[in-house]
């Protein structure tokens, strides 16, 4: 064989590694953390953040609006701080409500915006002041038994 | 007494000296590679007809392969998947299981066994026939001229290959999943896309399969110019070049994944 015959074929070779690459990128995966759109941070404190990631997902209405920069402890409140990053195109009011919700019921815990209807618009550093907290299986299953108990003592007590 | 512990102390102790030394050997041959490497890049049609051989000739074993391991994915995820009501997340398991595992994995042992044993056969014999040594006396540099275009080839072809094997894996599951089963077309591809990443996923994998790209040739070239020059010899060559590229990949994917996917 001539080296014609070589270039030819490796030359697909090549090109068919390109398009399964470009298929890879454009077909199969997304770029998450590109970070190519310009974002403003605020942070808010939650009681109980759960299962909550950095990089999980903000959602207002359904739709992705940031994501999750970070999380740590203020060690004098000992609340669970959490730092929102939010596109800089969707703004929110200040008293908007940040809460902690699970997609599914075995999925990933993500935080949504309620938007309040104050004029003037969070900016970044600001604080999100009305949060609620995860909801923590156990505690509910355990609320839950309690209200039961409390409802009718009677039945509680096994019959002598 | 004494004989018999002598005996013992030297049957360890030659192997140890052999394996040191032959990693010696190997550590500085692999710096004369890359030393006259400038050859190859010269001279990129050596490197062509190389990847030719290399990569090309694997593209069937590749592809079929690569389809079936992601046919074979799609149908045992599926059986997996829909006892927790799940199936709709197929499409996710199939492609993060071939780009993060199985596409490099897989696609270097078939490369080492199909692409690796050739390079070390061929090296081998050209030392036993003495054309190597020919060279030589021609001034022509064996390892610019043989060994670093094979390298560099290899190296080349790898992470094609395991793009290539990926993709077809997908698409075997694809057509398992949405054609045979019947999950839905629309949240198999956008569920893939919410969950897969680009760089910690699909540039993850490019990263393993250029350094297992790395490993197999050095080890093929190294394999081929270090057999005893006697047809027992490159049979001998030939066998520790699929050996040992093969525990060298699953070594290094064990490394490769522990640094990379830290509980993301």
């Amino acid at each position: 064989m001539n080296r014609r015959v070589y270039d030819f074929w490796v030359g697909l070779f090549v090109i068919l590694g390109v398009a399964a690459l470009a298929f890879l990128a454009l077909r199969v995966s997304n770029v998450s953390n590109g970070g190519t759109k310009p974002t403003y941070r605020v942070t808010a404190a939650f009681d109980n953040i759960g299962g909550l990631k950095a990089r999980a997902p903000i959602k207002s209405a359904g739709v992705l609006v940031g994501r999750v920069a970070g999380i740590h402890l203020d060690s004098t409140t000992y609340r669970a701080v959490v730092d929102l990053d939010i596109e800089q195109g969707y703004q929110f009011s200040r008293d908007t409500s940040a809460e902690i919700l699970t997609s599914g019921i075995l999925g990933d815990q993500y935080i949504g915006l309620e938007a309040g209807g104050d004029e003037t618009m969070l900016k970044s550093g600001d604080r999100i002041t009305l949060t609620s907290s995860a909801v923590v299986l156990e505690k509910l299953i355990s609320q839950f038994m309690f209200s039961k108990a409390a409802e009718n003592p009677s039945q509680a007590q096994p019959a002598p | 007494m004494l004989d018999w512990l002598e005996k013992r102390v030297r049957r360890i102790g030659e192997p140890v000296v052999n394996t040191m030394e032959k990693l010696g050997f190997g550590f500085r041959f692999m710096m004369a590679v890359l030393w006259h490497s400038g050859t190859s890049f010269r001279r990129p049609g050596l490197v062509i007809r190389e990847v030719f051989f290399t990569g090309v000739l694997s593209l069937v074993i590749i592809l079929v392969s690569g389809l079936f391991v992601g046919m074979v994915l799609g149908l045992q995820g599926y059986d997996t998947l829909v006892r927790f009501g799940a199936s709709e997340a197929l499409g996710v398991l199939v492609s993060l299981s071939l780009l993060r595992e199985l596409g490099p994995v897989v696609a270097g042992l078939l490369f080492a066994s199909r692409a690796g044993s050739a390079i070390t056969a061929e090296i081998g014999m050209m030392k036993a026939t003495e054309q190597l040594a020919a060279m030589e006396m021609m001034a022509v540099n064996p390892v610019a001229r043989v060994v670093a275009p094979r390298f560099w080839a290899g190296v080349l072809s790898m992470p094609i290959l395991a793009a290539l094997f990926s993709a077809m894996g997908i698409l075997g599951g694809y057509v398992v999943g949405v054609v045979l089963i019947g999950v839905d077309a629309g949240t198999f591809w956008s569920q893939m896309q919410a969950q897969v990443d680009l760089f910690n996923d699909v540039g993850n994998g490019l990263v393993k399969s250029v350094v297992f790209g790395v490993a197999v040739s050095i080890i093929a070239v190294f394999e081929g110019f270090d057999a005893p020059p006697t047809a027992e010899g490159v049979s001998g060559a030939t066998t520790r070049t699929v050996v040992t590229s093969s525990l060298v990949i699953l070594g290094l994917d064990f490394i490769l994944t522990a640094f990379m996917f830290r509980g993301i």
